[in-house]
Formats: structure tokens, sequence, C-alpha cells
């Protein structure tokens, strides 16, 4: 994997050479990533989340942060089947909107559906496999947002920062699992995100086998 | 991006009707055919919104002489349109939405029950001829979802031990087996094996015949909705929904205790018994509170889903516990 994450598109240079062209792809990838968040503003101004409120904006959360989870997985594949470096440029980006709805995913099922029940968070947290591997994905991604400033990829070092980055392949399985262990009988959306995330990640390993990357 | 606007939430005039009153949030669904475009592309992404297209209530047709019940409750009543949108029916898809959305296409008329096992008078009884010659009593019952979620609803139905009399059940009948249709064709969701095929439920002799249990032929006075098991189903208010049993073909009096869908599919998750307890709870999640739907946040769950009155004594001795 030699993807310059943290070193990609300086920004003096990109202005340089196509500001309009860059800042549509930047508002575009913005957008695809806030569209689903500003659907469910929409849905609860008109009183239209339907009958169950609460699950909608429970699952639309949780559904976006698997989603863009697995985007994110996407884009270095992307760049080896494309050539093109833009993917990456836009990484973080999706990678940082995909912890927000995580985020929100978890602050709502604890406030919204739970209304913050004591008893109900501390049993969901230690005799629901499902929740504590969910939560245990959320874990996962904090330190991988935190470090996502330009200035935290210097502090570590390019090295350093990369192997702690890993930690995003753990992460994509959790929350498939999460997902999968949720469901009642029809595992077929949960099998979707899985056999996307084999596929990803037999990308890079078939990659790291050939020895065409470290 | 796809969206989905609602042109109007306003009540048109022929909704004004003395049921208007349970009816407070009532969804037009305007303009079908962007609307089903819009919603192909949109239900992929989970970007579309939420309302399924709720049927007219006043489309059903109303049922005459439905007597009251003391066994209904005073609770405030789900509306129709929730009632009919949000549904558990795997036989028309797995999500919440696909049962209104499928169940309307299903030929209930005629319909024919099989009654067979252990009884003196096995036979044929056809769904017309049921609701004809019982009297019909509105039972307003809570539902109590192993989701955790729950809904006030008046149902329409017969006794089912009024019922099952009629067939002289031998003193061999220690349970009575029911079966839905299977029909594939119909029902687009028996084409993926979600489960086996057809689905089954069965209760305990005497639950059977406990005063509560009822046939459900209809809801708020009309006849029942496609998506909500027509046109008989069971009702059984202290268990957990996946017990009352949708759209019954087949109903058998039989000396063991009958395979049941949820319990073959996951037994150590979905009981025989399956009644409402908050003790016990599904190894996945807790029950021992519920959302009403219509509610932001979630009240205790009662034991026997608040009738231990009527059924306490079924379990007398059990652990319940262990027989979930």
């Amino acid at each position: 994997m030699a993807d310059r994450t943290g070193k990609a598109a300086p920004r003096g240079r990109e202005r340089r050479r196509a500001p309009v062209k860059d800042r549509v792809w930047w508002w575009a990838v913005f957008g695809a990533c806030g569209a689903p968040l500003a659907a469910l503003g929409l849905w609860a101004a008109t009183g239209d989340l339907g009958v169950n409120p609460v699950e909608t904006i429970v699952r639309h959360l949780g559904d976006w942060a698997l989603r863009l989870l697995v985007a994110t997985l996407a884009i270095s594949p992307l760049r080896y089947l494309t050539g093109s470096t833009r993917p990456i440029r836009y990484r973080r980006m999706v990678g940082l909107w995909s912890f927000a709805y995580a985020v929100l995913h978890v602050t709502a099922y604890a406030v919204v559906d739970i209304g913050l029940h004591g008893p109900t968070m501390i049993s969901d947290l230690t005799e629901r496999p499902y929740i504590m591997v969910g939560m245990a994905g959320l874990l996962t991604l904090i330190p991988l947002a935190a470090t996502s400033p330009q200035a935290m990829v210097r502090r570590l070092g390019g090295r350093r920062w990369k192997r702690l980055h890993r930690l995003v392949y753990v992460a994509g399985a959790l929350g498939a699992a999460h997902y999968l262990m949720m469901v009642k009988a029809d595992i077929t959306e949960p099998m979707i995100y899985i056999a996307l995330l084999v596929l990803l990640y037999g990308i890079r390993l078939g990659r790291w086998i050939v020895g065409r990357s470290v | 991006m796809l969206f989905r606007f609602r042109s109007s939430t306003d009540p048109r005039p022929s909704e004004i009707t003395p049921e208007a009153v349970y009816l407070n949030r009532r969804r037009l669904m305007q303009g079908a055919g962007v609307a089903a475009l819009s919603g192909l592309a949109g239900s992929m992404l989970g970007l579309t919104a939420r309302s399924a297209g709720a049927a007219e209530m006043e489309d059903f047709r109303q049922l005459p002489d439905v007597a009251p019940s003391r066994f209904s409750t005073d609770e405030d009543l789900n509306a129709f349109d929730q009632i009919t949108t949000y549904n558990n029916f795997y036989e028309f898809g797995t999500s919440k939405e696909d049962p209104a959305r499928y169940a309307p296409d299903l030929k209930t008329s005629p319909w024919d029950i099989r009654v067979d096992g252990e009884c003196a008078k096995p036979g044929v009884l056809g769904a017309e001829e049921l609701m004809a010659s019982h009297q019909l009593e509105e039972r307003i019952y809570r539902l109590r979802c192993v989701e955790a979620w729950s809904m006030v609803i008046p149902w329409v139905g017969i006794p089912l031990a009024k019922v099952l009399a009629r067939f002289e059940p031998t003193g061999n009948a220690k349970y009575v087996a029911f079966e839905t249709l299977e029909d594939p064709t119909q029902m687009p969701g028996q084409r993926s094996r979600v489960l086996d095929w057809p689905y089954r439920e069965g209760l305990r002799m005497d639950e059977a015949m406990n005063p509560l249990t009822i046939l459900g032929v209809g809801l708020y006075g009309r006849v029942m909705p496609k998506q909500n098991g027509a046109p008989v189903r069971l009702v059984v208010p202290w268990k957990y929904g996946f017990k009352s049993i949708k759209s019954i073909v087949r109903i058998s009096f039989t000396v063991t205790e009958p395979a049941t869908s949820w319990n073959m599919s996951q037994p150590y998750e979905y009981g025989f018994y399956a009644n409402v307890n908050p003790e016990v709870s599904h190894p996945r999640w807790s029950q021992a509170r519920e959302r009403r739907i219509g509610e932001w946040g979630r009240r205790p769950t009662l034991m026997f889903n608040g009738y231990g009155e009527q059924v306490a004594s079924l379990y007398a001795g059990m652990d319940l516990s262990k027989q979930f």
C-alpha cells in the first residue's frame, strides 16, 4: 500500500493546476456524503420519518456509517483500477463522514432510542454481542479520526501513521459483523457488505502477494 | 439524490367520518408515477421518505353487527395507517413496508381453511361462512412485537374456542397447529427461503380455548386488510406478535407440540410459548421495555402483555425462563 494518503494534494500546487475542477470535485464528494444527513433532516422537518421514526433515524445513520466506511475502503482499489490519484484526495473526507455517521448513530441509539436509560445501556453493552461488536467498531474509528489532520500525520511519521490506519480494516469487519448479527432472518443486505469487504480486502491481499506494494 | 415530496397532509373531505378522530396522521401519496420511479431508486439507498402507500380505510368494507367486548382496553388506538403500513409478514418481504406494497394482490375470496387431526368432524371452513355464522366482536388489544415495539389495535374477530368447538376435538387433541397459505406466485417473499414455508404456529389446547384468543377477520370495524393477514388470522394478545399467524389455510388438532416457524429457524431465540415477558430477554435484545408506535420514549413491558389476570393460571408451575 503505497498510498501517499497524508501527503496527497498539496494545496498550492493543486490551485495552480485546476482550481475550479478541484473545488467542484471537493463539493461533489462533500455533498454526496452529506446528502443522507440532509435527507434525514428533511424528513424530520416534514414529519415524514415513517411509522417508527426512532428506528428510521437509528437505522439510516448506521447504514450510512457502514456504506461510507466501505466507500473509504474502496478508494485505493479505485486508484489501482483507474490509475487516477484523484480519489485518494477525498479518502480522508469520506472516512471522516463515516465516523460522523457512526457517532450520530450511537448518539441516536443512546439518547433517542433508549432515552439514556442506564440499566438498558449497561445490559446492552455487557450482554448483547451485536452491540458490543458495533461499539468496538466505533472505538476503532476514534484513533483514526483523531489522527486525520496533516499535523498528526507529520507528528506520527508516515510509517507509523500508515500502520495505525490499518485499523480501518478491523473497523470495516466489525461494522459488517454488527449488522449481520443484528438482523432476524434475512441476511441479504449484510452479506452484500461482507461480499464487498471480501472483494476489497482481496484486492489488497492480491497486490501484496504479487509484491507490487509494501 | 431523489426525494419524494408530499404535496398535502391535510385530510380530504371523504375522510371526515366518525373514524376520522382516530386518524391523527394521514398520509396521501400523490404523483404516483414519479414516486414509483424515485421510490425504486431511493429505496435501494434508503433515501426516499418512509411512508409506504397507505390504503384508504374507506376502501375496506364495513362489517355488520360488531359487538363490543369486556376484554377491550381503553388505551389510545394506533392509527389505521400505522397498523397497515408497518407490518411483519415475511411472505411479502422482510421490510416493514413490503406487506403494504405487495399483499394487496393476494386473492382472499374464496378462501378455505382445512380443519383436520384429532377431531370428530374434520372439514373445510370457508372464510365467508365463518364470518356469517358467528357474532363478530370488537377486541381492542395491545399487540407486543418480539422486536420491542407495540401497538393498540381494534381487531374484529370471533373467539377461537367457538370455532374449534364446531369440529369436536377429541380427548387426544392437546395442541392446535396453524398454517399460512404457501403460494410463491402470490407471496413474493416465499421465493426466498428466509423461513421454512409454509409459516407454522401452534397453541396448547387450553391457550387456544382461552376467551382472549380470537380468529381476527377485521380491524377498525372493517374487513381485514391483506397486509394484516386477511381473510382470517390468529390474535393471541399475551404472546409476541409472531404467534398470531396470518392468512390461515389449515388448522390441525395434534397430540404432540407442533413445530413452529421461528422456533424452527432459531430455537434459542424463539420458544414455542413466546409469552410476553419483561424478565426473559431475547438473546440479542432486552424485552424489559417497549416503544409504543407513535411515542418517542419507551414504556415498561408488562408480564403477559398486561393480560396476566386472564392467562397467568395457564402457566402455573412452569419455569417461564426455560419454557419461553
